[in-house]
């Protein structure tokens, strides 16, 4: 009795020692990463490790294969998600008090406008690395091979994260949130324009009645902001967040990222590349294995090119870390000198002249300049429409994993990129200085500028572009190409012209400086 | 007859059940967004009254210009008589103002001449008049949410 007692607490006490060792051993159930076996263990008995395969193909690894943009997008989104977080401790979305709120974090909370800062610039920021991103997975032809439905997957988590954005900026209840919200209410009202001319709106208001439910009433007051807010917050969030978890899925679903068919190791490789153990290889025969999964592709346990792959510990994680604090440390130091911009409070009475968005939405002002439907919806939706079918309409999976796929593909490119250029600052140039049909013929049918304006011009111009080189290459891979070649041009000379361009009245000026006293 | 019918284009049974079973759950899907959509559409708006009132027709001579800032109106009177003009552009609803020539918006430059005929820019549509009644104590009413042709001008006593 009495010795039974006594090795209890021996044991307890033997427990309790060793607290240490067995905590973190069911912590980290595969042991300290010291061996081939304990770092492909801790792969896939990790939680959040385990998205990612045991091993990494050495082209994913090149920094000049991925660039490592959807990585920083990643990273700048969860910048974003904590950021916000804490901007939410004093964050109050009334008209009343969001305004003071946001000039109370940043005048007068402990490190707030620094966090205000962080939480902007990391926002504004994903849209660029997303778009990088996109470019990357285009120009490698990275959307093929069974990775069509992830290039959608990828063009709705573009839009969401420029809806964040605009959302983002609606909520400080300054005169650009104010503005930004009544020109935002009237582009979902803009099937109006439509309805109009059919001559139908009396009985299917179908624009107005968007605008109500987006307002919560007639103009943007109290209900806007409150419904602005649950988008921004959670709604557009949790989005972003189950749709990114889909697309990161997929893409172990389909075996990873792409690569070239024909595939080299380059000396180079060796500087980033921790060699496996010499003592085992990391599938030695005397251990057996089952089948754990089936994926689609070619992934590297089934293709001769396992001997291309190395272990993800500490290969891959290495330098994911390393884009992390890359990433982190260029948003605390760009926000530590650049603050964020807060207007004056909201003014229903008087617009600001020029009332402009931020810069990443001063394209599709531009375009909305011309007529309010077609920029602000019927454009946006043909440009996504087209880049979403991209890997419908081109099937040529010859090229991918290939940067540019070919001589050819480069030539296109360059060439695309020429004529995209000089068409469209052809087109700018012209209705800057002639003008449009209203300023020829003043009793036009608003049906001719909604239809013929120099965005749907362009838009046309575009497509035919892009079927002619289809036609001359003979191959819809190149037509692909001269078709994003054009939209990358299309965004970024329309935000040019949005944000230097433009001035009072959306008159024409080379700069800021030009502006007239008003 | 229908028997008939369905015979000639082989519906099974089992097919007929199917369809109905799908008819019935896009009917009830579809019942439940508009019932969603229709929660999200306010009953009551929390909003200013869209009618205001602007004072007795004498403090508006002929010649008179007036702006109510904060009513997104212009209030003119000329011989053929009075009348209100909504300052809110068609366009994209910024705020215009007046000019020499008619309206100017800033936003996106669309023009409207002193009618609010859009006279340049991309506004879809002439700015709206509304229509200005005489209450009992014979001050006068603009009513913003109601809009009459343009040209429609009031004489007042």
């Amino acid at each position: 009795m009495d010795g039974t007692k006594q090795s209890g607490l021996v044991k307890f006490k033997d427990n309790l020692f060793t607290v240490k060792d067995s905590l973190l051993g069911s912590f980290i159930r595969s042991g300290a990463p010291t061996s081939d076996r304990s770092r492909t263990a801790i792969m896939f008995n990790n939680f959040f490790l385990h998205v990612q395969t045991v091993k990494t193909h050495i082209n994913t690894l090149r920094p000049s294969y991925t660039l490592g943009m959807g990585l920083i997008a990643l990273f700048l989104m969860i910048i974003a998600f904590i950021s916000g977080i804490f901007l939410m401790v004093y964050y109050n979305p009334s008209i009343e008090n969001a305004f003071n709120s946001v000039k109370d974090i940043n005048f007068v909370v402990s490190g707030g406008k620094l966090m205000r800062n962080v939480h902007k610039w990391s926002g504004e920021a994903m849209i660029i690395f997303v778009l990088f991103h996109m470019t990357r997975v285009f120009y490698t032809s990275s959307y093929l091979r069974g990775r069509e439905f992830n290039w959608l997957i990828g063009i709705v988590l573009l839009v969401l994260t420029f809806l964040l954005n605009l959302t983002g900026y609606m909520l400080p209840w300054d005169q650009l949130s104010y503005w930004a919200l009544v020109i935002v209410a009237n582009i979902i009202a803009a099937p109006l324009e439509m309805t109009d001319i059919m001559g139908v709106t009396k009985y299917f208001d179908i624009g107005g009645i968007s605008k109500e439910l987006f307002l919560g009433g007639l103009v943007p007051g109290k209900e806007a902001l409150n419904r602005v807010y649950l988008f921004h917050i959670m709604l557009l969030p949790a989005a972003i967040l189950i749709i990114l978890g889909v697309h990161f899925w997929r893409i172990r679903k389909d075996g990873g990222l792409t690569r070239p068919d024909k595939f080299d190791r380059k000396d180079t490789d060796t500087t980033y590349i921790t060699p496996p153990d010499k003592t085992g290889d990391i599938f030695p025969t005397y251990k057996t294995y089952g089948l754990m999964e089936l994926a689609k592709g070619k992934t590297p346990a089934v293709d001769n090119d396992v001997e291309n792959t190395v272990l993800s510990w500490p290969n891959l994680l290495i330098a994911e870390l390393a884009v992390m604090m890359f990433t982190l440390a260029a948003v605390v130091a760009y926000s530590f000198y650049i603050d964020a911009p807060l207007k004056e409070l909201a003014n229903p009475a008087i617009p600001e002249n020029p009332a402009k968005a931020p810069w990443y939405f001063l394209g599709l002002q531009e375009l909305v300049g011309y007529s309010a439907f077609m920029g602000g919806q019927g454009i946006p939706m043909a440009a996504l429409l087209g880049l979403a079918l991209i890997p419908f309409l081109d099937r040529e999976s010859e090229h991918t994993g290939i940067w540019f796929s070919n001589k050819q593909g480069l030539t296109v490119t360059i060439i695309s990129f020429i004529v995209g250029t000089v068409g469209l600052i052809g087109t700018l140039a012209f209705t800057i200085q002639y003008g449009w049909f209203r300023n020829w013929w003043p009793n036009i049918p608003q049906i001719v500028i909604v239809m013929i304006n120099p965005g749907t011009i362009w838009l046309g111009f575009v497509m035919i572009w892009s079927l002619a080189t289809i036609k001359i290459t003979g191959s819809t891979r190149m037509g692909a190409i001269a078709l994003f070649t054009i939209f990358l041009v299309s965004y970024i000379i329309l935000t040019y012209t949005g944000t230097v361009l433009r001035g009072p009245n959306w008159d024409f000026f080379w700069s800021q400086s030009e502006w007239p006293i008003h | 007859m229908s028997s008939e019918a369905i015979g000639k284009k082989d519906l099974s049974r089992r097919d007929l059940l199917g369809l109905t079973a799908i008819g019935t759950a896009t009917i009830a899907g579809l019942a439940t967004l508009g019932g969603s959509l229709r929660l999200v559409k306010p009953n009551v708006h929390f909003e200013e009254s869209t009618q205001f009132k602007i004072g007795k027709p004498e403090n508006f001579p002929e010649g008179t210009v007036r702006v109510f800032d904060d009513k997104n109106c212009f209030i003119f009177s000329d011989s053929d008589g009075l009348y209100a003009v909504s300052s809110i552009c068609t366009h994209l609803g910024c705020i215009v103002s007046l000019t020499e020539w008619g309206f100017q918006c800033p936003c996106h430059g669309s023009k409207y001449n002193p009618e609010g005929h859009v006279i340049g820019g991309p506004a879809p549509r002439s700015l709206e008049w509304f229509e200005i009644n005489q209450d009992v104590d014979g001050s006068l009413v603009v009513d913003s949410a109601k809009t009459v042709a343009a040209g429609t001008k009031y004489i007042f006593t």
